[in-house]
């Protein structure tokens, strides 16, 4: 049914862009082309992004321009693929030559990268069309878009309310149907919550699945870039483009891809799916436990058994997380430092005074926060205390996925406590924030896939998502049961009000 | 120096002194407004991560990454470097050849 | 009072590499240009990843099975972190607890001065190399006028071998000899240039002294690290000013409360050390493994495979020169020290029938005086080892004076500017030049006949008593039989005139 051209495309602008399945569908059909996208997706920016707030860059002259090539090579038979011709949304953490990447930071305020990411590489090689540099919480660091040091950005389910984040920009440009696909990274649950509190489909893929080169690091061993999309079929189609070795990136594993998009209709059989009861514990908002078990019961009516697994660990990922997260950080963002690029204070005496200006008046406070935070982890007398002992902890974690794992193929729970929480509610609490991410992040430390599809609305009308996590290089499996799921219970056509609906 | 763990449950603030030394090592500029609040939340986040000794981590092998490969190597081929003009282009100042820095012998 | 100088080095050497170790950028020095060898990696570009070069690890593992050192199963990368406008990365990637390499030992001539070790090998542990890359250069404004620096990045991320000795060294010559010894082990095995002017070899040292005090009682004053020595002469200069500075500074006190250790550089100007960093602000690295790089796991097989290509060390060498080929010492330094192709020349020469001193004798005289005089290094020698192997040999067959041997070399060296010097022109430039020792002795009496014949004013002198008359018919022997043997000469034409004067009587 996604792969259907959706009668939102029919009803032009006001609706904006549909699925990548349908798009593909409507271009193949020659019903539509990507000139008309890109034009009603820059129509749809135009309308909304004053009060979504997603886009911080835009290269309309460009994008027409690529999609008049995409036009061409469709009229001689010379498509490159799903993806030829549509417009995506890029992270401004993710770099491409000549285009600004600000990482939402002052103190990357007017830098011009000279070289691209390798999976803009990718998107531009498969006839994608990268249009615009979209909001994220400052270096990936936050939960809500408030960390950007530009803009706000608004969820279109709730504009008084969290697209999440950090990809908060490309989660709110997929879901107002502005782009119909986006790319963002996850450290983590920087793709799942914000996908899960905006209604679309996220994935953070296994870590070493997807080179990082161009991703500008925080936290380089947990982080992964990854996908959005309305529809399962996209996010199979952007991953499949993006993923794959990369001898520019050491960690990106030597292993070809897999054809996701060749499966994915086919439902998996006897699918056991895991359900661990520390996801189902004390925190848990109960419209949103509701939801999840309810997208529980649908693959039950589908065969799948639910099995009872534990993960005994999962409560100390939080603090796991933020401590290695941010000693990487503190590393990761040393290179920001006044003297080769970025931002440099005018208020120094000396070589040291330049630094510390530069760095104090550059980072916003979060930032800052985490910097202050990993120095300390990693300071003498300290590193064994905290920085060693949480990477012991992290291979617990990884123990208690492998241990899980033997029983079932995927496991379920929700994505976040709660859904999308009101803009300037958490702001003054970081531990509050921190604590958010408790069900994402044991991913990001165990280096598993995980996918946020969306599951159901609560009865104010915000999206709630289910995740699901496999094992490494899991991606077709989590690919299939989501599309299972999305098959059941069609979401593509419930609008969010900022797109009209 | 004192540890944020041996603080009692009302005052898990980070010492001052400590948030200073840190901020000094991590080069970052902080007003005395700062140093508080980083005084204040460090102290109380520093304290939620005592939850960790709990956990009984003997012998556990620390886990630096998740990625399951080792050896990879680049030949030992020449690529062509940048041109000078667009590895200068972000600098916040240069003469047109080098970075310019405040002079370091001072 | 009695005191010990205790003595360890940190020595980096840049490998010899084409590109940088993470990135592919060239290596070439070229510091009238900066900053044209640069890309996203070396400039600590955000967003950018390090990828290890396989000659950089597959070089610095030869370096360190020369220092005789242990090769890791399991080496991984550390970043070091501290903020310096060189170090765009705000990190230096290095090894911290899992170097590559670990154990090994060098050995030198102990330093005949210092107490009880005239004689003796002083045996230097070394604890450790590892890899790292190389921060740029800044570069300062002298006059001390100019308000700002330049920072230059082509030379940031050159691998960098790090080796640390333990501290058995026990006089500055001693560490003086032990770094030119790294040295040539380095130059050997073709795995860095060592050119310390451009400053692809320089060393730290780590000094301090243990004072035995008239009382009985010993100290040890405060180690001091004195930093970035880049010659030889300032290395020792450095350490020989540190000692006396620490006996000025300690050597009265019996007891020493604080031993922090200390930063110096050295102001070779002067010919002092100077304080660098105080002890409040002492580092911290904040070392933690870099997740942007995955380890190397090195199996046994592989590093029997690297120790059996290994080249011969220039110390074993040396060694072989003394017991096999019977050079003295000194002689066999004398050829080890001008590098690996002089001494592979040396060989080749020996190889083709010379006799080994002769050979040392010639390599170091004869043909270091031809280099000298065409500004040339022994790869550019335009006569082959095998054609002076040759000479050689004719001159331990007899065949040759070393007067003619002499000539005949200096013939073929000017002959080979216009043309190819082969075995042939050698023959030519003998026969031409008349260098060959007449043998038949037939020949030779006839000649000394012809020439007794001729002078009768000298044969009757001599036969008359005067002795020396026969030094001019001695002459004029020589000048008709060119390239006679002497003593024979003189033997022959004695016994002529001899026969006459019996005949005469």
């Amino acid at each position: 049914m996604t792969l259907e051209a959706g009668s939102s495309l029919k009803t032009g602008s006001g609706t904006g862009t549909s699925s990548i399945g349908s798009l593909f569908k409507a271009l193949n059909s020659g019903t539509t082309t990507s000139r008309q996208i890109v034009e009603s997706c820059l129509n749809a920016i135009d309308q909304r992004d004053g009060s979504i707030g997603a886009f911080l860059h835009i290269d309309r002259e460009r994008a027409l321009q690529a999609a008049e090539a995409s036009d061409l090579r469709r009229s001689t038979g010379e498509v490159r693929g799903p993806l030829d011709g549509l417009p995506i949304s890029i992270k401004d953490a993710i770099c491409e030559a000549g285009q600004p990447a600000t990482c939402a930071s002052r103190i990357l305020e007017g830098y011009v990268s000279p070289y691209s990411a390798t999976v803009i590489d990718r998107l531009h090689a498969a006839g994608a069309i990268p249009l615009g540099r979209v909001n994220l919480d400052e270096f990936a660091m936050g939960s809500s878009s408030e960390n950007s040091a530009y803009q706000l950005t608004h969820n279109p389910w709730d504009l008084t309310r969290t697209p999440g984040g950090s990809s908060s920009g490309s989660a709110a440009s997929v879901a107002a149907r502005m782009v119909p696909g986006s790319l963002g990274s996850d450290t983590g649950g920087s793709i799942r919550q914000p996908a899960s509190l905006c209604g679309i489909v996220g994935l953070k893929p296994t870590y070493g699945r997807v080179s990082r080169y161009g991703l500008v690091a925080f936290a380089s061993s947990l982080e992964q870039i990854g996908p959005f999309s309305l529809d399962v079929f996209g996010a199979a189609a952007l991953l499949q483009t993006i993923a794959g070795h990369d001898p520019h990136d050491s960690t990106c594993v030597n292993t070809p891809a897999e054809d996701y998009l060749q499966t994915l209709d086919t439902p998996l059989a006897d699918l056991r799916i895991g359900v661990p009861k520390e996801y189902f514990g004390e925190g848990l908002d109960p419209e949103v436990q509701n939801i999840v078990e309810e997208a529980l019961a649908v693959y039950s009516q589908h065969g799948a058994k639910l099995i009872p697994v534990e993960l005994p660990h999962s409560k100390y990922s939080v603090a796991t997380y933020y401590i290695i997260a941010p000693s990487e950080a503190s590393s990761n963002l040393a290179r920001f430092d006044g003297i080769h690029y970025g931002y440099r204070s005018p208020n120094f005496t000396d070589l040291e005074s330049l630094y510390a200006a530069s760095r104090g008046e550059g980072f916003g406070p979060e930032v800052k926060r985490r910097i202050m935070l990993g120095t300390y982890a990693l300071s003498a007398g300290y590193a064994d205390k905290y920085y060693v002992k949480a990477l012991q902890i992290r291979r617990l974690i990884r123990h208690d996925f492998d241990a899980a794992f033997q029983q079932c193929d995927v496991i379920a729970g929700p994505v976040t406590p709660t859904p999308a929480f009101r803009l300037g509610e958490l702001t003054d609490d970081p531990l509050a924030m921190y604590l958010s991410d408790i069900y994402t992040i044991a991913a990001n430390l165990a280096g598993i896939p995980a996918i946020s599809i969306p599951a159901g609305w609560t009865a104010s009308g915000l999206p709630v998502g289910l995740q699901l996590q496999g094992p490494v290089f899991t991606e077709s499996r989590l690919l299939r049961a989501a599309r299972m799921l999305e098959i059941d219970r069609p979401w593509i056509d419930r609008l969010p009000p900022a797109a009209g609906g | 120096m004192t540890e944020p763990q041996q603080a009692t449950k009302t005052s898990p603030a980070l010492p001052l002194s400590d948030v200073a030394r840190i901020a000094r090592l991590a080069r970052l500029k902080l007003t005395e407004n700062e140093l508080a609040i980083y005084s204040n939340q460090l102290g109380k986040i520093l304290e939620f991560m005592t939850v960790l000794r709990e956990v009984d981590t003997t012998g556990v092998e620390p886990m630096i990454s998740a990625v399951p490969c080792e050896n990879v190597f680049r030949e030992d081929l020449i690529v062509e470097s940048l041109p000078r003009k667009l590895a200068l282009a972000n600098a916040p100042k240069t003469d047109g050849k080098s970075f310019l820095v405040p002079n370091i012998l001072g | 009072m009695k005191y010990d100088v205790i003595i360890g080095l940190e020595v980096h050497a840049q490998l010899q590499t084409k590109t940088k170790i993470f990135c592919g950028c060239a290596t070439d020095f070229t510091p009238d240009a900066p900053n044209i060898r640069t890309c996203p990696v070396c400039l600590g570009l955000p967003g950018a990843l390090p990828v290890l070069n396989r000659r950089a690890f597959e070089m610095a593992v030869k370096a360190a099975l020369g220092l005789r050192c242990q090769i890791a199963h399991f080496t991984k990368w550390d970043r070091k972190q501290y903020f310096y406008p060189d170090l765009p990365k705000g990190y230096q990637i290095s090894q911290y607890d899992l170097p590559f390499s670990h154990s090994g030992l060098m050995e030198i001539p102990a330093d005949p001065e210092v107490a009880g070790a005239e004689g003796l090998t002083r045996k230097v542990r070394i604890i450790r190399a590892h890899l790292e890359d190389d921060a740029g250069k800044n570069i300062h404004d002298e006059s001390g006028r100019g308000s700002e620096s330049q920072v230059d990045l082509n030379r940031a991320g050159t691998p960098l071998v790090e080796i640390v000795t333990e501290p058995d060294l026990r006089s500055p010559k001693e560490a003086r000899m032990l770094l030119e010894e790294i040295r040539l082990l380095l130059l050997y095995f073709g795995v860095s240039d060592c050119n310390m002017q451009e400053g692809n070899l320089r060393c730290d040292a780590n000094i301090n002294l243990h004072l035995h005090h008239d009382s009985g009682i010993t100290t040890k004053t405060p180690i001091v690290e004195i930093k970035n020595l880049n010659s030889f002469r300032f290395l020792e200069q450095a350490c020989e000013y540190e000692v006396s500075r620490q006996l000025k500074t300690y050597g009265h006190l019996e007891e020493i409360a604080d031993r922090t250790k200390r930063t110096f550089g050295y102001d070779p100007q002067r010919g002092v050390t100077i304080e660098q960093r105080s002890k409040e602000e002492a580092a911290d690295y904040r070392y933690f493994p870099d997740p942007d790089l995955v380890p190397v796991i090195v199996t046994a097989d592989q590093i029997q495979l690297w120790q059996a290509d290994l080249p011969e060390r220039p110390q074993d060498r040396r060694q072989r020169y003394q017991t096999e080929l019977g050079l003295s010492p000194y002689d066999a330094g004398v050829i080890i020290e001008q590098g690996r192709a002089f001494a592979d020349f040396f060989e080749q020469i020996v190889a083709h029938g010379a006799e080994s001193k002769q050979a040392s004798n010639w390599i170091t005289q004869e043909i270091q005086r031809i280099l000298n005089e065409r500004k040339c290094s022994i790869g550019e020698f335009p006569v082959s080892a095998e054609l002076v192997g040759t000479i050689l040999r004719k001159v331990s067959d007899k065949q040759l004076t070393l007067k003619a041997a002499r000539e005949a070399l200096d013939a073929l060296v000017s002959y080979s500017e216009e043309n190819t010097v082969s075995q042939e022109t050698l023959e030519k430039v003998i026969q031409e030049r008349g260098l060959s020792i007449v043998q038949n002795d037939e020949l030779l009496l006839n000649i000394i006949q012809q020439v007794i014949q001729k002078n009768p004013k000298p044969v009757a002198d001599y036969l008359g008593g005067k002795q020396a008359a026969a030094g001019s018919l001695l002459g004029q022997v020589m000048r008709e039989a060119r390239g006679a043997d002497p003593q024979l000469v003189k033997s022959l034409v004695t016994q002529a005139l001899d026969a006459l004067k019996s005949g005469n009587s």
